[in-house]
């Protein structure tokens, strides 16, 4: 999924304060898993704006909605008929979301309510962890399922690095060395001889180096 | 011979080859290091000019090996695939070579969180030992990376770091092949205080015969003061000091210390002269350069070959 994390109040109160009239906006998928933009999220956040106008005497009026997913038409288009009456949406979804919603909306301003991290799973309830970069080009069958593009801190086909120290990375010791992780797995599945073998240069053409990038299937096409 | 290299020379002539480094300034201090080479003239065979080593921003490695060059010393060329891509660093390379730099280290340099820029991009479009096969192939083949011919290609005598003391330790060796099927020609090791375990590690580069095929300098770095060595033992990444070596420099007079740290890398030296596989020291005097001439002089390394 891809995970994200809210945005200091501060923030979203700093481009917002000079409307009257506002949408809260949350996203069903990736970021209700990860507590940073669903229907919950959406109601914490409102409640907070609410009393920070109050109390500062500022009149704001703040409705909700949490939408099925916010990179989809079809969900986007269910408030079609009630945005036209707010002066500004706070999108809690991905970056992807937010984009999407103004693409739609074009006379209304759309404003991030989260910063959107990375692909990554939960490992544990309160805790999300990176596992994939979209490099466009998988190469974890040659690294035991484990990949050292998201999880080297130097993204290294051919690691470790010198700086791996008790199967730590050299940046944090709270951070397992990928390197260490894939060797440990290459020897459970007993296919440590594929050690040995360089991992040949990277086209990163299909990475972001590439420029924006599409899939077009032309056998799901409309 | 794979290149004009003075270092691949004597190393192929079966001489213990010495080599020493230059940090660059930082600040556009030319002076400062023709100052550092000077002092290494006579005394080594070629200099180490580090990359933003730490990550931390100085004098590019390139100028500063032309300034070495231009006084008729030999520099060994340091690049990180840290902060450069891969046209960046064969451009880099071309223009080394146009100066009459014929020596590289290949390394992936350390993390910028390290450094005095920790909120840089870092780049990694190649891995060190992908940098290898590049220099590599610019010198055997002729060709770019992307494939393109190179007009008068550059031959260099390309070097990599090993660590031997690193985690896994088990791998240690199997990581040295890698770079050796990458094409290194000679490699310079972190610091050795642990002879044992380093002893355990050339055992096994030796039973693998990567001995034959690659010329590994041992790398040695004085120990200035007991405190030093509690620093590195505790501190940095990667490094080994045993106890018994903290103890020894702890166990004399505060003013005798230095004395100390220089006796032990003498001993060391010997004891790694007769190890089997070690073609020479690459001698890492930190903020105490001035000490190398000494540690050649007295090590017994006088008069560095002519080839």
């Amino acid at each position: 999924m891809i995970v994200a994390e809210k945005k200091p109040i501060e923030e979203i109160i700093e481009e917002i304060k000079d409307y009257k009239k506002i949408l809260i906006a949350g996203c069903n998928e990736c970021v209700t898993v990860c507590e940073a933009g669903g229907k919950k999220e959406v109601g914490v956040l409102a409640s907070a704006l609410r009393m920070y106008f109050i109390n500062n005497g500022k009149k704001m009026e703040i409705d909700e909605v949490t939408l099925e997913r916010q990179c989809d038409h079809e969900y986007l288009e269910e408030i079609r008929n009630q945005i036209g009456q707010y002066d500004a949406v706070v999108s809690l979804a991905c970056g992807v979301g937010v984009q999407f919603m103004a693409e739609k909306y074009r006379r209304i301003p759309i404003y991030p309510g989260v910063n959107t991290s990375f692909m990554g799973v939960t490992e544990e309830r309160g805790v999300w962890t990176e596992r994939c970069q979209g490099c466009g080009q998988c190469i974890l069958a040659r690294t035991a399922s484990i990949c050292p593009i998201s999880r080297c801190a130097k993204r290294l086909l051919n690691g470790p690095c010198g700086g791996s120290t008790n199967g730590k990375c050299e940046i944090s010791k709270d951070l397992d060395c990928a390197w260490q992780l894939i060797i440990d797995r290459l020897k459970e599945l007993n296919r440590l001889d594929d050690y040995e073998k360089l991992l040949p240069i990277k086209d990163w053409s299909t990475e972001r180096a590439g420029g924006p990038r599409k899939v077009v299937r032309e056998d799901v096409r409309l | 011979m794979k290149t004009e290299s003075v270092l691949e020379k004597i190393l192929a002539a079966g001489h213990l080859a010495v080599t020493s480094e230059c940090g660059p300034p930082r600040g556009a201090l030319p002076e400062k290091v023709k100052e550092k080479a000077e002092m290494l003239r006579g005394y080594v065979d070629a200099i180490n000019v580090t990359d933003n080593q730490t990550a931390v921003v100085r004098m590019s490695s390139l100028s500063a090996c032309i300034l070495i060059k231009q006084l008729g010393l030999d520099p060994i060329l340091q690049m990180v695939t840290r902060d450069r891509n891969r046209l960046a660093m064969q451009s880099d390379i071309l223009g080394a070579y146009a100066h009459g730099i014929n020596n590289m280290l290949c390394l992936s340099g350390d993390h910028p969180c390290f450094g005095d820029h920790p909120m840089a991009a870092n780049v990694y479009d190649l891995d060190s030992m992908q940098l290898i096969q590049v220099v590599r192939k610019m010198r055997d083949e002729g060709r770019f990376q992307g494939g393109d011919e190179i007009e008068n290609p550059p031959k260099m005598f390309i070097g990599a770091a090993a660590n031997p003391f690193a985690d896994p330790f088990e791998l240690r060796a199997i990581r040295l092949a890698k770079k050796v099927k990458a094409g290194v020609d000679f490699i310079q090791t972190q610091c050795i205080y642990n002879i044992d375990k380093f002893g355990k590690w050339m055992k096994e580069i030796c039973e693998r015969g990567l001995n034959e095929k690659v010329s590994i300098l041992a790398g040695i770095t004085p120990l200035k003061s007991a405190g030093m060595a509690n620093y590195m033992r505790n501190k940095v990444p990667g490094m080994d000091v045993p106890e018994e070596l903290v103890k020894r420099m702890a166990g004399v007079p505060k003013k005798d210390q230095a004395d100390e740290g220089i006796k032990i890398c003498l001993e060391t030296i010997e004891q790694l002269k007769t190890m089997e596989g070690i073609r020479g020291f690459h001698i890492m005097a930190i903020e105490w350069e001035q000490k190398v001439p000494e540690i050649v002089e007295r090590a017994g390394l006088l008069p560095r070959p002519q080839v």
